[in-house]
Order: C-alpha cells, then structure tokens, then sequence
C-alpha cells in the first residue's frame, strides 16, 4: 500500500511542477503589499506585467542588471528605488542603502560600478536637514565604492502623497570579464555566502519600534564592489554566480539560482551564518533568517573544487569575514532548494509568497 | 541560542527515533494526529518525518486558528472595515485568508484601513493614539489567544477607552476534537495534544478521550525533540495498552491550567450555541462570543454585519484535510488551483495550515529528498 500511495504522491507532485510552470499571470485588480515584497507575487508581475510590455533579449533573463556591448566597451547597467522606512536606522539610512544597492548590482553582474544618478521624490513639509543627511551619508557611500554621482533628478509631491522622501539610483559600470550569471551552477559546485544573514531585514523591523523587542543590532548595508573584485581577482573562471541577497534573502537567490541552472542547492542549516540577535528576533517571530533581506551580503557559487580557496579570498576582506561554505549543487532534483536541518531532517526551500508574514501562536 | 538547541539536538533525536522503531509492531500501522497547527508547522520545518518508521503516519489535525474561520467571518469583517472610520486590526496570518469578496490585503488594496499587530494590546494602543477612528479587533486562535483578548478588552473597560471594540471569532479545541473522534471517516490511535492551548485549560478537559474513546493523547512542546519524545510516549502506551493522558510539556503546562485566564475569559466571553467551522461544519458550543456586559467593546452589535454564509468552493477539500482524513497533496485542488499565492481554501494560507506547511516545506518525494541530500 505505501508503494502505490508514495506513486500517487509522486504523481500530484509532478502535475503542481508542471502548473508551477505555466505562464504567469496576475489575477488581482489590485497591487497588494505582496507584489513588492520580493517573492513569488513580485516574480509573477514582473513576469505577466513588466516583461509582456517591454520583452527584449536584454531584459528577458531578469538578472540584477542589463549587460551589453557600447562603442567597444561591455557596460552593465542597473536600476533601484528606496522606500525604506524608517530612513534612518541602526548602522545606515536610505542614502547609503540607495548607494551600496545599486553598487551591489553592478558589481555581481562582474562590472567595476562607474557612474550612478540619484533621483528624490519628497513629501511637502519633509526637513530639509534630514535631506542633508541623506545626500551626506550618499556621498560618503559612493566615494567608498569609488563611483560619483553624475545626475539626478528631484521632484515633490503634496503632504500625504509620499512617506517623507524616496531615492531612486541607477548605476552604470564596465564589465571587465564575462559575467557570471544565476544560470551557471553545476553539479558538484560550492555554494558560498560572504556573511553572517539577515541583519539588515532584522534591524528595520526593529527599528520600526512596533515589535518591543530591543537587540545590538545594524544593518549590514555595504557596497560589496571591492569584496567582488577580490574574490574575481583569486578565483576567476572558477566563480559561477554572484548575488547580492536583498528582498527575499539568501533563499530566494538560491531558488533563482536553482531554476535558472536546472540544478539542486542543498544548504546545511548549520553551516548557514547566523548572528545569534538576529536568530532569536527570527525565533520569536516565527520567520526564516533564510528569507530576511541584507543589503552587503552575496551568494557565491564556486567550482567544487575551489570551494576552500574562495573562502580564504572573502574572508581575506574586511566584508567577507564571516564568509561560510554553506551548501553544495546537485544534480537532482532540478530546480529545487533543499535544507539539511540543524535537527537533521530534511525540507524544501521554496520561494516565499508574500512579505514573510509573523505566525501568531 | 539557550532553550532552544537543546530541544533540536540530532544526536537524542536518532536516539529516540531507534526507541520509536523498536516498539513497532510488525505489520502494523500507527495513525497519530497532531492537533495543533504549530505542531503541523513543527513538523515540517525540522524535517521531523524524517526520523519516524514508515508505518508512522502524522496527521494534520484542525488546530490552526486561521484555517477554521469559515469565509463568511471573513466577509464580515472586511464590511467592519469598510465603515467609515474604521480601523481593522488583526494577527498577520489573517491578512491573506480568502473571504466570499477576498482577503484583507486585497480590501486593504481597495482603500480599507487594515493593519496588522501582534496583540490585542497592540490595536488598543492604537485605539488610544487615535481617538477619532474606531479600532476593532478580529480576534482569531483558540483558548491560547482568547485570554490576551479578554485581558485587552478588560483594559480598555477600566481606562474608559470606548473607540476599541472586539470582532470575536475565538473557538475552542474541545468540541473540535470530539467532532473528529466522532466522525466516521477516520481511525487514530492517538493524539498529540495541543500545548499552547493546554497552557490555558490544563490537561485535564483531555480525559475523556482517553477513558471515553481509550486514545492515549500526550500534551506536548513545539520544539522537533518534544514531538519526537510525544510520540515515543504514545507509542510506550500503545505497547503497554493504557490510555491515558500525559504532559510531556510540563515545562510550560500545569495540570490544572491558567486560572486567572481562565477567569478573565469567562469574565468577558460566554459560548456561543453553534459556529461554523471552516469545513467542518456547525459545531455546537464550540466559539466564544462577548457577554452582554461588555456589549459596548462587542463590534458584532455595534456595527451591521451581513452574517451571510458563504459556501466554501466546491473544489475545496479543507474539511477533510482538517479532521485528517485526507493528506494535504490528496486534495483535488492541491498545489494546481489552491497554491499559498492564490489559496481556495485556509489549509493553504498560514504556515500552520497543513496544506501550506507541506508545500512551503515538504512538497517533494521524501524518498528523493533523503537521496539528495545524503
């Protein structure tokens, strides 16, 4: 009896990967908080929105950024809106987050970051002395990444219209070597992340204040340009995908990653770096420190048989210290994150639906 | 992290496991629910299965708090919402359940005003903060979250608040339980008792399943090793025949409950004559609703609900998957039409409900799984 039942399941597990599949489609008539939360909602409308109208073969892989050829040079280029709130919290505000995030993108997609534009909408009646520290803590961030801001743009809306002030960048960088992309994972590889996880999503939710919940926490906001080149610079060909985490975490790049390359990620949740405040903040919620966003931390796939030395390149730079060999890529079953427990079960990581939502009891 | 990991050690759990297997016998199949969704949650996000003889079937029982509010409640409640001044404010898993007219996120997108909090207090603060607006609270779970509400509306009683109201939709897992004992459909040799609910009604309500049904039942914790333990004790009674009740969570659950919860809830909530209960059905004496006394802070007559019954969809087999009679991935419309983006039914929605637990966490051959991961 269990053989034909474990057949059965096997079957309605192949019939939901083949609707998982179909095309997506957004059913709502309206946009809810889950279309911006980095999950499956946000991936079915850029799918079914975005990508219908503007379908080219630039856009089509949906990478962090677009790369192509100019004039002789191969430039990359990308693009990201701020809305965090509070726009000042423990170790950064909106500025160096709308700096280090687009830095960030440029330098996954194997580009040395250039130029960035920075555009304001303000909310009538903002302070202005909060916009200089914003422009401040922007300028500061960009000469770390060593990238000027070249133009901007500023608009203000009526009170009520915008919460206070949200920044849009968009960067450009020059490829220097073939970037490594979410679709070159094979078999055999070392899956890598930088740093310890979600100390950026941690320290927002508490800065909101509506948790009660104090800890010794910062963001993790950094620009990763320089960590990028290091590990580039020892590891060269051996290094198959880069990703900042941000919205949706480390699972959500690992489950990109999987799709992408038609390959298994299996993650040892023991080897995951995890700060013990930002554990115990996960704990109480009832969430994954797997799916909480940062802003200065990469998923890096290597060759197998590099996984030792490109440890040694991260944690040889100041923003790879806590670096971890977190997991590795198998061929079966494709397309899919597994996680070894810390208990030592096993379960599935799958791309998280909406905002990561607290359980009640 | 302390108080944690110890409860998440690999080593006991391989050890327990081997105690488990050896009192397996041969060419028997145990069948034993879990009734409390955390337990659900548990289960499948430590990979807990994992550790169980094949003959051990965990079943998904109806304890998880969003899953039994049948959609009507939930149109209900968005009506609330949509009066003028209204403030909604209610737990984070209730934001996605599907009403009969949608989900809160999707009213919230339509203009409402609804806002997710973590405690009743939290909406009563807001209450305070904004006396202009009339707060309510859709105040969902079971005897675990009936008393932070009762305490709440207490508060508000004696600070004179009067722009708070609660919309009650508190259940009790007692009549849920016997509804599945007496259902026909299906054969369980035991239970593993909910613990947060037991934190508040003790143990001893469990007795007459028992003595009256002669099912073992075992109270126990939400960390992987406490299920495991729970179930090694059901197994102990089974191979020595009692049927008693046991607390394996005594850490945390006296015999005899919470009484002052216990107190502050009978204080402000008395049982309702019936509800119904998503997919299950009316069950009698199985909800709270606020006593005539504290009409005031009631928004059931404050505001004018509709009431209307909406039909659960045809498709949906939530009801069978909540008394355990089928497994999540047996349901028709599992995982094609009824996925945690766009859930049918509440088994999809919170991470408790069994549906979603298993797609989120376990949607995949354990036989593969296991080889993947070897």
């Amino acid at each position: 009896m269990t053989e034909t039942r474990a057949t059965r399941e096997e079957q309605v597990l192949e019939r939901i990967d083949r609707a998982r599949r179909r095309k997506a489609r957004v059913r709502e008539e309206h946009i809810t908080m889950a279309h911006g939360a980095g999950g499956k909602a946000t991936q079915t409308l850029i799918e079914a929105v975005f990508l219908d109208a503007f379908r080219n073969p630039l856009l089509e892989p949906l990478e962090d950024g677009a790369v192509f050829g100019a004039g002789g040079a191969r430039l990359a280029f990308t693009t990201d809106s701020y809305v965090v709130s509070p726009l000042f919290f423990p170790g950064g505000d909106i500025g160096d987050l709308a700096v280090n995030g687009t830095v960030n993108d440029l330098a996954v997609c194997g580009a040395r970051p250039l130029y960035l534009s920075a555009a304001f909408v303000l909310e009538e009646g903002f302070p202005v002395d909060d916009l200089r520290r914003i422009s401040a803590s922007m300028a500061r961030a960009a000469a770390a990444a060593e990238v000027s801001i070249v133009t901007g743009d500023t608009k203000v809306v009526q009170r009520g219209k915008a919460d206070g002030c949200y920044v849009t960048t968009a960067g450009v960088g020059l490829l220097e070597r073939d970037a490594p992309g979410v679709a070159h994972a094979r078999p055999g590889d070392a899956v890598l992340v930088s740093g310890p996880v979600g100390e950026h999503g941690v320290t927002i939710m508490l800065a909101r204040g509506e948790l009660d919940i104090e800890a010794d926490l910062v963001s993790d906001t950094a620009p990763l340009n320089g960590l990028v080149a290091a590990l580039l610079a020892a590891e060269g060909e051996a290094v198959r995908c880069l990703r900042d985490a941000t919205r949706g975490g480390v699972a959500t790049i690992l489950n990109e990653i999987a799709r992408a390359s038609g390959v298994a990620v299996v993650v040892e949740e023991d080897a995951v770096p995890v700060r013990p405040a930002v554990r115990g903040a996960c704990e109480l919620l009832g969430i994954d420190p797997l799916y909480v966003a940062c802003e200065g931390r990469m998923v890096v796939v290597v060759d197998g048989e590099a996984a030792e030395s490109a440890l040694a390149a991260l944690r040889g730079h100041p923003l790879g210290e806590g670096a971890a060999i977190v997991g590795r890529v198998r061929d079966d079953p494709p397309g899919l994150v597994l996680l070894k427990t810390g208990f030592g079960g096993t379960r599935i990581i799958d791309v998280l639906v909406g905002d990561p939502l607290p359980r009640i009891c | 992290m302390r108080f944690v990991d110890e409860y998440r050690d690999a080593d006991k759990a391989r050890a327990l496991s081997a105690k488990i297997a050896s009192l397996c016998e041969p060419g028997r199949a145990y069948k034993f629910m879990e009734v409390c969704g955390g337990h659900t949650h548990t289960i499948y996000k430590h990979g807990l299965e994992d550790y169980l003889p094949e003959t051990i079937t965990l079943v998904h029982g109806p304890g998880c708090p969003v899953c039994v509010i049948p959609m009507g409640r939930v149109d209900d409640a968005i009506h609330i919402a949509e009066q003028p001044d209204v403030i909604m404010t209610s737990f984070g898993d209730m934001m996605r359940v599907p009403g009969g007219r949608g989900s809160f996120f999707d009213a919230t997108a339509g203009g409402a005003d609804i806002r997710m909090v973590y405690s009743p207090l939290d909406a009563l603060k807001i209450a305070r903060r904004e006396p202009d607006r009339r707060v309510v609270f859709m105040a969902i779970g079971f005897e675990t979250t009936a008393p932070s509400t009762a305490v709440t509306v207490l508060r508000a009683a004696a600070e004179g608040v009067r722009n708070f109201s609660v919309f009650c939709n508190h259940v009790t897992i007692i009549p849920a339980i016997k509804a599945i004992l007496d259902s026909p459909d299906l054969r369980l040799d035991g239970f593993i008792g909910p613990g947060h609910v037991s934190t508040i009604i003790g143990c001893r309500p469990y007795e007459f399943i028992a003595r009256g049904y002669g099912k073992p039942l075992v109270v126990a914790g939400f960390e992987p090793l406490d299920i495991l333990q729970s179930v090694y004790l059901l197994m102990l009674q089974l191979a020595e025949g009692r049927s008693e009740v046991e607390n394996q969570y005594a850490r945390v659950v006296p015999w005899a409950g919470n009484v002052k919860a216990l107190r502050a809830v009978n204080e402000v909530m008395e049982l309702r004559p019936y509800f119904e209960w998503r997919g299950l059905g009316f069950i009698s004496h199985s909800a709270l609703r606020m006593r005539e006394a504290y009409a005031a802070y009631d928004a059931e007559r404050l505001f004018d609900i509709p009431g209307d019954r909406v039909a659960d969809p045809k498709a949906c087999q939530c009801g069978e998957v909540l008394k355990g009679v089928l497994k999540p991935w047996e349901c028709k419309v599992f995982g094609t039409a009824c996925t945690p983006e766009t859930p049918i039914g509440t088994c999809m929605v919170s991470s408790e409900g069994a549906c979603a637990a298993y797609y989120n966490f376990g949607r995949f051959s354990r036989q593969r799984v296991r080889e993947a991961t070897r």
